[in-house]
Parts: C-alpha cells; sequence; structure tokens
C-alpha cells in the first residue's frame, strides 16, 4: 500500500470516527484542524485505525502521532 | 438498531458510534430520562459514550455523571457536591482488578492475607453503605476479572498467596453482600473477560496509554452488559418468547418428515441440540418468560411434533400456539393483543432469514435476534440479554399459570350475560395492605414496568419505595387479588402523602391483567378509609398523560372526583374535597380484615 492509498484508508475512518464525511486529510491535518479530536477521541481513533489496517502500535509511537502524515507514516512502518 | 443486537460487531460500534448516537436521537421515539453516575476506577469516557447507545436502544435516555478518573471512592466518602446535586438515579462502579491495592504478596502470613481481604472488602462496603444513605438508588458493581498473571502458575489460583485466589474469594464476598441487599446489582466482568478472552480485555497498551480498563475494544461487551442490567431494573425486559417449530425447535419439517422424521430427542446429534435449546426455553418459563408458538403448519402437525415423548416442550407449555399459513407478523401481532402485551416485549425466534425479515420490518419494536445456526440458538438467546434479571419476584415465576387462568376467565365469560354476575362468579377476595418488605420487588417492579394504567407513571426504586413506607407522611397500599381460577399476585400500587387536611396521590397504577375486575374501586375504598382514619379531609388526584395512558385520563372522574384544574399538556389535578361524602363503590371483591 502506497502513502496515498494509505491517507485514503485513513481520511475514511476519520470520517467514521467524527462523524463528518467533509474531512479530507493532508499530511498536515491535525487536533487543531478537526474540532471534535482530543485525547478521548483520540483514543477511539488509535484503536479504530489499528482496527482498520490489523496492526498494533507500540506506546512509544502512538504517544507521538500528532498529525494524518505521522499516523499514515507510521501504519507504513507496520505494514 | 440491528448494529447494536448481539450478537454485534464492537470495532463496529467503536468505529461508528457518533453516527449511531446522531440515528438513535433522531428516532421518533419516547425514552424515559435517566440519571446515571458512572463512579470509575478507570478512564470511563469510551464506556459512557458506548453505554450510550445501548440505553438509548432500549428506550432510556440518558444523562452522565462521570467521577475523574479513579476517584470513585472519594467521590462517594467525601460527599462530591457535584454528586449529591446530580441526583442519581443509578451508580455504576466500574472498577476492575486494577483497582486493587492490597494484593497478597508471598511472604505475606496468612493472617496478613486476610486482613487484606477483609480490608480490600470493607472499603468498598462502607462506599456501598455510603450510597445507600445518600442516594437511595440502585448500586451496579463490577466484580473483578481474574487477573492475567498468575505468578505461581496454576498454584496461584489455590494458594493463599495467589492473586487469582485472592480476587475469587473477594469476588464470593461481593455476592454476599448482593444476595442480602436488593437494590445491588453485579456486573459480572469476570464472566465477560472469560468470554472475550482474558489477555485482550487486559491488554496493557490500552490502561499504561490511557488508563483504559478494560481495553477499549472490550468496551462494547462491558457497556453491553450493563446497559441490560440498567433496562431490566427499569421494567425494560421482554416478556414473550414467539418461537417457529421447523428448524428452530426440532430439525426438519413436521408437515413433510412427519412427527416420527423430525430430529429431536437423544438419538441423533442435531437432535441432541434441538433438546437442548427445549430445555432451557423450558428453564426461561421458570423464570416468568411466556412462550408461544408462531409456525406455518397445520395444527395437527404441529401438535404432533410436540406431543412427541422425546419433545421436552409439550403443547401445554406454550400459552397460544399459532400454527397456520397466515403472514408470521400478523400472528405475531395476535400473539401480543391475547397476551395484553406491546409488541415491544416480544422476541421472535426463527431459523429462517425471510421470516425474520418480514416480522423485522412489519413490527420493528419486536427483538428479532440473528439467532445464526442450531449450535448458536442458545448462546445467541443467553447473551443477548432479554429476560435479564434484576428483582426476581414470585409473580415472575408465576406468570405462566396467572395468563392460563385468564383465559379461562376469559371463557367464563361469555357465559353470563350480566357482568356484575360474572365478577361476582368469579368469588374474588383482595388483600390492601400498606407496603410490606414481603413484596417490595414486585411493588418496585411494577412502579417500573407499568404505562397504561398508570395516572402519574412515577418510577421508583426498591430503596425508595422502602423509604416511603418507612414515612410517617406517606401512606401506601399494594392491592393483591385472588380468584377461584388462581392468585393474580400484587396487581395495584397507590401511595401519597398528607399535607395538613389534604392527602395528595402520589402514584396509583393496577396492572391491566385484572382490568374490569373493580379492584380500583376496592382499593380507593380502602385508600379513603385510612385517610379518614388519619383525619384527611381532601383527596387530590393527579393525571400525567404519556404516550401510553390516556385509557386513565378520567380516571379519577369516576372516582366522584371533579377536575380542578388542566394545562395545555393535559396534565389535570382532580379532588374529592370531603371525603366524609364518600360512598363505598366495591360490591364484588371481598377484601381481607373487612
Amino acid at each position: 500500500m502506497n502513502k496515498e492509498e494509505i491517507l485514503k484508508k485513513l481520511n475514511a475512518v476519520f470520517c467514521d470516527v467524527f462523524d463528518d464525511d467533509t474531512i479530507c486529510l493532508t499530511a498536515e491535518t491535525n487536533a487543531d484542524d478537526i474540532d471534535d479530536w482530543d485525547s478521548l477521541a483520540h483514543i477511539s481513533l488509535i484503536a479504530a485505525i489499528e482496527n482498520e489496517f490489523d496492526i498494533r502500535f507500540d506506546i512509544k509511537t502512538a504517544l507521538h502521532l500528532k498529525t494524518a502524515g505521522e499516523i499514515a507514516d507510521a501504519i507504513s512502518a507496520l505494514l | 438498531m440491528e448494529s447494536l443486537q448481539y450478537p454485534f460487531d464492537s470495532q463496529l460500534i467503536l468505529r461508528m458510534k457518533k453516527r449511531f448516537r446522531r440515528e438513535l436521537l433522531s428516532e421518533d421515539v419516547r425514552r424515559i430520562q435517566k440519571k446515571i453516575a458512572i463512579l470509575g476506577g478507570s478512564t470511563t469516557a469510551e464506556i459512557r459514550s458506548v453505554l450510550e447507545l445501548f440505553l438509548l436502544d432500549q428506550g432510556i435516555e440518558p444523562a452522565f455523571y462521570e467521577s475523574e478518573y479513579n476517584s470513585y471512592w472519594q467521590d462517594v466518602m467525601f460527599e462530591n457536591p457535584a454528586l449529591l446535586s446530580f441526583r442519581p438515579d443509578i451508580i455504576y462502579i466500574h472498577t476492575t482488578s486494577r483497582n486493587l491495592r492490597e494484593l497478597p504478596k508471598m511472604t505475606d502470613s496468612p493472617e496478613v492475607v486476610e486482613h487484606k481481604l477483609a480490608e480490600e472488602y470493607e472499603s468498598f462496603r462502607v462506599m456501598w453503605e455510603k450510597i445507600t444513605q445518600n442516594f437511595h438508588c440502585p448500586v451496579i458493581q463490577n466484580n473483578f476479572e481474574r487477573p492475567s498473571l498468575r505468578l505461581m502458575g496454576n498454584k496461584d489460583v489455590s494458594d493463599i498467596h495467589g492473586k487469582s485466589y485472592f480476587v475469587t474469594r473477594l469476588n464470593q464476598k461481593f455476592y454476599e453482600y448482593a444476595q442480602n441487599h436488593p437494590d445491588f446489582y453485579i456486573n459480572d466482568i469476570d464472566f465477560l473477560s472469560a468470554c472475550f478472552g482474558l489477555e485482550k480485555w487486559n491488554d496493557p497498551f490500552y490502561w499504561h496509554m490511557y488508563k483504559c480498563a478494560p481495553a477499549i475494544p472490550a468496551v462494547p461487551e462491558l457497556a453491553f452488559n450493563t446497559a441490560n442490567i440498567i433496562k431490566s431494573i427499569f421494567g425494560r425486559n421482554k416478556k414473550a418468547l414467539v418461537l417457529d417449530l421447523d428448524n428452530t425447535l426440532w430439525g426438519g419439517i413436521v408437515g413433510e418428515d412427519g412427527a416420527d422424521g423430525i430430529e429431536i430427542g437423544q438419538e441423533t446429534a442435531a437432535g441432541q441440540l434441538y433438546s437442548e435449546f427445549q430445555s432451557y426455553l423450558r428453564e426461561l418459563q421458570s423464570l416468568g418468560v411466556l412462550l408461544t408458538i408462531d409456525s406455518k403448519n397445520d395444527m395437527e402437525n404441529a401438535l404432533a411434533g410436540l406431543n412427541r415423548p422425546d419433545s421436552v416442550l409439550k403443547p401445554e407449555d406454550f400459552l397460544i400456539i399459532k400454527a397456520n399459513w397466515e403472514p408470521k407478523d400478523r400472528n405475531l401481532k395476535e400473539i401480543a393483543e391475547e397476551l395484553n402485551i406491546g409488541t415491544d416485549a416480544l422476541v421472535f425466534v426463527d431459523d429462517n432469514p425471510a421470516e425474520r425479515h418480514i416480522v423485522r420490518s412489519q413490527v420493528p419494536d419486536a427483538a428479532v435476534p440473528e439467532i445464526g445456526e442450531p449450535q448458536d440458538y442458545l448462546t445467541t438467546l443467553d447473551r443477548s440479554g432479554f429476560f435479564e434479571v434484576t428483582a426476581l419476584s414470585e409473580d415472575d415465576m408465576k406468570r405462566g399459570e396467572m395468563y392460563k387462568a385468564n383465559f379461562q376467565r376469559t371463557r367464563q365469560q361469555a357465559a353470563f350475560a350480566d357482568y356484575r354476575q360474572y365478577l361476582l362468579s368469579l368469588e374474588m377476595k383482595a388483600e390492601i395492605k400498606p407496603f410490606s418488605s414481603l413484596y417490595m420487588a414486585r411493588i418496585a417492579q411494577l412502579t417500573n414496568k407499568s404505562n397504561q394504567f398508570n395516572l402519574t407513571t412515577r418510577r421508583c426504586s426498591e430503596a425508595e419505595l422502602t423509604q416511603i413506607a418507612a414515612d410517617p407522611n406517606y401512606i401506601t397500599l399494594y392491592g393483591k387479588l385472588t380468584d377461584k381460577f388462581g392468585d393474580n399476585g400484587v396487581v395495584s400500587i397507590v401511595f401519597g402523602h398528607k399535607e395538613g387536611e389534604v392527602f395528595h396521590i402520589d402514584l396509583w397504577l393496577m396492572s391491566c391483567r385484572v382490568l374490569k375486575r373493580d379492584m380500583e374501586f376496592a382499593m380507593m375504598d380502602e385508600l379513603v378509609r385510612r385517610c379518614r382514619a388519619a383525619g384527611v379531609r381532601t383527596i387530590r388526584g393527579y393525571y400525567i398523560p404519556t404516550k401510553k395512558n390516556g385509557m386513565v385520563r378520567d380516571f379519577y372522574g369516576l372516582h366522584d372526583f371533579v377536575k380542578v384544574s388542566e394545562d395545555e399538556t393535559g396534565s389535570a389535578v382532580w379532588e374529592l374535597a370531603e371525603i366524609s361524602l364518600y360512598e363505598r363503590k366495591n360490591t364484588v371483591i371481598e377484601v381481607e380484615g373487612e
């Protein structure tokens, strides 16, 4: 899966988790861009991403995921 | 919502929870509103949001209070004002083995281990007692899941130093407390974690990352289980099973294979599966679940199948058998009518997906589980929580007999031209007395599930009712009705409070199983008698309209009350100004002690 495909799948996860079909992720998208993306939503997000891509983040990585680009990179490294 | 029915896809729920919430809230249904305090030993935000979905789906709109992370104990013991002013209807204490402080060490003497166990238990017990004292509301308390680490290996479960042994014993103490406190309910996460997989349940990632216990993927299972207890407390259980026959209660098609050709009994593996399923249904019946049949068959064939000597369930176990060629949804609606219960109290069980589909689309409020393959029937039904037991009153166990007696009464009625003569022929006897602890479970249950013959629809917990019964300002009455066909059990509840010479009726309800038997007149006679004795001059009755209680809009008018006010919503106040002028109305029921 290339970065673009990952980002596309990731976008679908974001749309579901935040119940917002207008979300359009770029590598720079971060918590400031999405109203509901707080620390609690982050938990749901990580769980949904792990399930979607069938991966498990390690704690260190998961703690430092701030932007959609960083998340996509972390996914890519685990695939 | 289908996605929230067991067996559900937990990951889907977690991912779509916002959308599900939006969809549930946009449904045009009336829900009861309840305040639920979640006091957690871990991060509970995810639990709260998924619990909300399951409750909305069960017709309950919750408002939540959440304790700060791990301050469940402090919130209660130090009387957090925010919690006090929230006035919860239910307190849910979400603790797990992560919250145990005093676990045994290998170097501990037996006395030290005992002491730790007592300490740990005490810290919970004092908290529960404090809750009872301050809130008088039901408490739901998790038991503890088995620790996923076994320091000593297998010996951990049997040695006094073992954490597994410690947790097992602590759980035992919790259960004993539950046995002696009716408004205290165990949320069995020990079972849930075993079903889910203990290692996944205890995934340390979620604990260390966010202080979540259990792991996020286990939250829907936990929330579903908790919601089942809550909806049961508030009277939202199902009441009856509507069962298909061919390939549901036995293997094969009786109309084609003949009664000798169907699979049931101990001869074949498939036959054993169906027998086991029938045995489970019979056990449900002993809890008060009503059994009925809705089958596309000729009656003769249906009965031939059930009359096989090795069939666990016999024709007389079913209150209603619809074996015909009508659409199943029509039969199901007739069953609800004949039993005098709502279609939302029915569970339809059929192996045929097409039949499930038609019932689901025609009767959306009936439960239609995706029952799976024959080997899944038991688990699906058992885990769905349709009949979750919280208060088990004696009436529940006898419910089947009561309904049977009702059918006999209907038959008798047809033989009488004069209705009063019919009522007299029933030889009714009533017991009308102040609330007693013996019937408190049933009384609480009635306040929570009676919708139609209910003037104010006030829902009460057992603890609250106990308090009311002890208050000298209150007059409380339960009515129990027996007749020559059987005991109807406790069927009517009334209570109210005195303010000077005025008595206010806070709650008046009656079970629809005794409609048109004049029981309400016997109750009013007794209430007036007691009011007179208490120096009351005027009685005021209240009617608060809901979607379901239109039948009692003019109830007080039948008892000589005069309507003194009514607002635009239909809420009305009725008054019996001079009770000395009231005349007894009941002439057909013999009231004990008169």
